[in-house]
C-alpha cells in the first residue's frame, strides 16, 4: 500500500522530473502492477477477514458493528458440536480421499506405463472424470445413489446385497462423498504421476534387473524412490484441492451438511455461518483458522520433504 | 542513446502503474445505471415463469427495458447477501422470501419502504390484499415489500390407493396416521406417507403439525416454547410418521426429494404447500398425475391449522437508482388484472378480489380450490419461527424432529433445542 501511494504522490507535472524518479526506483515502478494486483486481490481479502473475525459483524456488513476482540476465537475453539466435529471430518476426508486416491493413482499410472493396445482410448477414458463439472458430478452421484430409485440400490439388489443408505444415511455419508471424490480426482493423480514414470529413464531398473531383483523389490527400491518429487507434487496438489473441497459437498448435501451435519467440513461450516446464518464475525474466524492449518499442514509436508533430501 | 530509452521506457512504467491504481479505484466506485434498464432478480419458480412471459407486454407498454437474473432459492438469497452487503446497484426489483428473509433484510436497511408508492397507487389498491400477507411484509411501520405467491399446508394423497384399500380422505391426523399404515401394508414398495424430514427444510412442513397440536415456537410472552408438552407430542407425531410409514433416507428429504417420491408413485399421502401442486399434476413430471387429490391439512388435538403465508413478495432493493421504475414494475405484476391472469395459470395470489371471483379459482383442480378457500379461512399466517436470524432458527427448531425421525429421546433433544433457541431470541432481541 505504502508503494502504491508512494508513486502516485510522485512529482508529476515535470515530466523530467518523473522520469527521473522512475528511474530511480525502477525495481518498484516494474512490480508496482504485479503489486498492486496481489494486495487488491490476495492481501486485502485476507486482512479484512482477520478483522472480521475480531468483530460481531452480523446481518448486513454495512451496519455498525463492535470489536470483540478474540471472544469468537475463544467460541470458536470450544465449540465441539459443530467446529471440533468439522474440524475431524475436513481431516478424515482429506486423508481418507488422498490416501486412496494416490494408491489408485500409482497403481493405474504402473499399468498405464506400458504400451498396449488401444492406450490412447483407455486414457481418454480414465480422464474423462476428470473434465467433468463437481456440481455436475454430485448431481450425477446424487441420483445414482438415491436409495429409493436410484440404480446404485437396484444393482446391489439385483446382487442379492443389502440396500445401502449411501448419502441419505448419516453414518456412510461421509465415506460415500470420499468415494466420489476418489472416482472424480484418482485420474489427475495418475495423469501426474504417469508423465514422472514416462520421464525416469530405463536404466536403474534394467541395472536393477541384472542384478536380480524381482518386480516388487525394483518397484519398492528403484521405481519408488526415484519417483519421490513427482508423487510429493502430486501429494500436496491433492491435499491442498482436497482439504478445500466444498461443490461436491455442497451439491449432494446442501447446506449444513446434512441433518446431523454429517458431511459438514470447515468450508461448509464457515459457508453456513456466513450465508445462513449472516454471522460474519464467526464465519471469518473459522477461515483464519482453518487457513492457519492448511499453511500448517503444507509446511509440514514440505518440512519432511526437505527432511527426505538431506 | 541508452539513457534516453531507459527514461522513456521508465515513463511508460509509471504511466501504467498510474493507470492501474486509477482504474483499480474506480472499479470500487458506483457507475450510475442506464436508467432505462430495470433489473429484476427472481427466483427459480412458476411464479418467475409467468412474470416473464408477460414482461415483453409491460416493455411494450412502459418503454422499459427489463432484464430479469434468475436464481434457485438458495443462490438467490446467497446473491443478494453478496450484493446488497456491497451495495451494488445492480438490483431494482427483487423477489424475496417474506418470512425468510423479509425481517433480516429490512433490519439490514436492504429494503425500500414502499408505503408512498402504494398509498400513492388508489386504482391499484394496496387494501385489497389479504390482511396477512401485508402483516408479515410490514416491519416497524414500513412496508418493505408487496405479496407476490402465496401458499398453504394441504394434504396430497393417491385417490387409486384410497379407493382401492377402501378408505376415506383422512381428517384428523390420527386418521391419517391409521390410512398411511393400511396403504403400506397393503402396497409393495409404496410409504403410506412422504414429507420433508431434513432439519431446516422440514421446519415449515412441520409447522402446521406442531399448532395442530396446539404448541408454537414461542409461548404469549415470545419465550421459547419448543419444549412444551404439546410441542414434544408433535415432534413425536410427525417424527414417528415419517420413521414408521416414510421411505428411507427422509432425514435427507427437503421438498424436491419428497416430492420426487410422491410424484413417482412411492407413497400414499404427502403434506406439503400447495402451491407446487403442479410438480404432482402434470403428466410431464409426475407419473401419478391423474390420481392425486387433495384435502384440508387433518386436524390434530387442537384443530386443523395449516400455516397460510406470504412465501414471496416483490420489494425495491435500497440501493436502486431506478426505484419509480420498479415501481411502475411491481404495480403491473401485483395489479388485479394480472394476479388473476397469474392465479388462472396456477400461481396461487394475495388478492381479495381475484380470490372471490370464480374465475380466480379456475386455475386450480377443483378439490384443490375448494381445500385453498377453506385453508386461507383457518390458516396460521407463519411457518417458521419469525425472528431475524431465521437460518440459525430453523436449524436449532428442526434438530428434535430428526432426533424423532430417528426414534431418539424427543423430550430431551426439544429440551435442548428450546435452550438454545432461548438464547438466540435474548440475542436477536438485544
Amino acid at each position: 500500500m505504502t508503494t502504491t501511494a508512494r508513486a502516485a504522490s510522485g512529482p508529476t507535472n515535470a515530466a523530467g522530473g518523473v522520469s527521473r524518479w522512475a528511474n530511480r526506483h525502477r525495481k518498484w515502478v516494474f512490480s508496482l502492477p504485479a503489486m498492486v494486483f496481489v494486495t487488491g486481490l490476495i492481501v486485502f481479502p485476507l486482512a479484512y477477514t482477520v478483522v472480521l473475525s475480531l468483530t460481531d459483524a452480523r446481518g448486513s456488513i454495512r451496519a455498525p458493528f463492535d470489536f470483540v476482540g478474540v471472544a469468537n476465537y475463544a467460541d470458536v475453539l470450544t465449540d465441539t458440536t459443530r467446529f471440533w466435529p468439522a474440524v475431524a471430518r475436513t481431516a478424515g476426508f482429506t486423508v481418507a480421499a488422498v490416501a486412496l486416491e494416490m494408491t489408485l493413482g500409482f497403481t493405474i499410472a504402473l499399468l498405464l506405463r506400458r504400451p498396449f493396445r488401444a492406450q490412447g482410448l483407455v486414457r481418454v477414458v480414465i480422464l474423462l472424470p476428470l473434465v467433468a463439472t463437481p456440481v455436475a458430478v454430485g448431481m450425477m452421484w446424487l441420483l445414482i445413489l438415491e436409495p429409493n430409485i436410484g440404480a446404485a440400490n437396484q444393482i446391489l439388489q439385483m446382487l442379492g446385497l443389502p440396500r445401502s443408505g449411501f448419502v441419505t444415511d448419516a453414518a456412510t455419508a461421509l465415506p460415500t462423498l470420499v468415494l466420489v471424490d476418489v472416482w472424480q480426482w484418482t485420474p489427475m493423480v495418475a495423469l501426474i504421476l504417469l508423465a514422472g514414470l514416462t520421464s525416469l529413464s530405463d536404466e536403474a531398473e534394467e541395472a536393477a534387473r541384472v542384478d536380480g531383483a524381482g518386480y516388487w523389490a525394483r518397484l519398492r527400491l528403484v521405481t519408488v524412490p526415484m519417483m519421490m518429487p513427482t508423487i510429493l507434487a502430486a501429494l500436496l496438489l491433492r491435499s491442498i484441492d482436497a482439504l478445500k473441497t466444498f461443490d461436491i459437498l455442497y451439491a449432494v448435501k446442501g447446506r449444513g451438511g446434512g441433518s446431523f451435519h454429517e458431511v459438514e467440513t470447515l468450508n461448509i461450516y464457515a459457508y453456513g455461518l456466513n450465508f445462513d446464518y449472516n454471522d460474519y464475525g464467526r464465519a471469518s474466524t473459522v477461515l483464519v483458522l482453518f487457513f492457519l492449518m492448511i499453511v500448517g499442514a503444507m509446511l509440514l509436508i514440505l518440512l519432511r520433504r526437505g527432511r527426505g533430501h538431506a | 542513446m541508452h539513457s534516453t530509452r531507459t527514461r522513456i521506457s521508465a515513463r511508460v512504467a509509471t504511466i501504467a502503474a498510474l493507470a492501474t491504481v486509477v482504474t483499480a479505484c474506480a472499479g470500487g466506485a458506483s457507475d450510475d445505471g442506464d436508467d432505462e434498464v430495470l433489473q429484476v432478480t427472481m427466483g427459480n419458480h412458476v411464479y418467475t415463469d409467468q412474470v416473464r412471459a408477460v414482461i415483453p407486454v409491460f416493455e411494450e407498454e412502459t418503454g422499459l427495458t427489463v432484464e430479469v437474473t434468475v436464481y434457485g432459492e438458495d443462490q438467490l438469497s446467497d446473491q443478494y447477501n453478496v450484493r446488497l452487503n456491497a451495495g451494488s446497484d445492480e438490483i431494482d426489483v427483487m423477489m424475496f422470501r417474506t418470512l425468510q428473509e423479509g425481517e433480516l433484510f429490512s433490519q439490514n436497511g436492504w429494503l425500500s419502504d414502499l408505503s408512498a408508492y402504494a398509498e400513492e397507487a388508489e386504482e391499484w389498491d394496496l387494501s385489497d390484499f389479504q390482511e396477512g400477507p401485508l402483516e408479515a411484509l410490514t416491519v416497524d411501520g414500513s412496508l418493505v415489500g408487496i405479496p407476490a405467491v402465496t401458499e398453504r399446508e394441504v394434504l396430497y394423497y393417491r385417490t387409486d390407493l384410497l379407493a382401492a384399500a377402501g378408505l376415506g380422505v383422512p381428517e384428523t391426523l390420527e386418521e391419517l396416521e391409521a390410512a398411511a399404515a393400511a396403504i403400506q401394508d397393503g402396497n409393495t414398495d409404496v410409504a403410506g406417507f412422504v414429507g420433508r424430514g431434513a432439519t431446516a427444510q422440514a421446519v415449515p412442513t412441520f409447522a402446521s403439525y406442531l399448532y395442530g397440536f396446539g404448541g408454537d415456537w414461542t409461548d404469549d410472552d415470545g419465550a421459547a416454547a419448543i419444549d412444551s408438552p404439546e410441542a414434544v407430542d408433535a415432534y413425536e407425531y410427525y417424527g414417528g410418521l415419517l420413521r414408521d410409514y416414510g421411505p428411507e433416507g427422509a432425514t435427507s428429504f427437503g421438498w424436491t426429494e419428497a416430492m420426487a417420491v410422491f410424484s413417482q408413485g412411492g407413497a400414499g399421502f404427502y403434506t406439503e404447500a400447495d402451491s407446487l401442486y403442479l410438480n404432482a399434476t402434470d403428466p410431464a413430471k409426475s407419473a401419478v398425475a391423474d390420481d392425486v387429490g387433495f384435502a384440508v391439512f387433518p386436524a390434530g388435538p387442537a384443530g386443523a391449522k395449516p400455516f397460510n403465508i406470504p412465501s414471496y413478495a416483490l420489494g425495491i432493493s435500497e440501493y436502486s437508482t431506478n426505484k419509480d421504475a420498479a415501481w411502475r414494475f411491481i404495480e403491473y405484476m401485483t395489479g388485479a388484472d394480472q394476479v388473476l391472469e397469474f392465479q388462472q395459470a396456477g400461481v396461487p395470489g394475495a388478492r381479495d378480489s381475484v380470490w372471490d371471483d370464480p374465475e380466480g379459482l379456475s386455475g386450480f383442480p377443483e378439490d384443490l380450490s375448494a381445500v385453498i378457500a377453506e385453508s386461507v379461512r383457518i390458516g396460521v399466517g407463519y411457518d417458521r419461527p419469525r425472528v431475524a436470524r431465521v437460518g440459525e432458527a430453523r436449524d436449532i427448531v428442526g434438530q428434535p424432529l430428526v432426533v424423532a425421525i430417528q426414534g431418539g429421546d424427543v423430550a430431551d433433544a426439544a429440551d435442548a433445542a428450546s435452550e438454545a433457541f432461548q438464547v438466540l431470541l435474548d440475542d436477536d432481541r438485544g
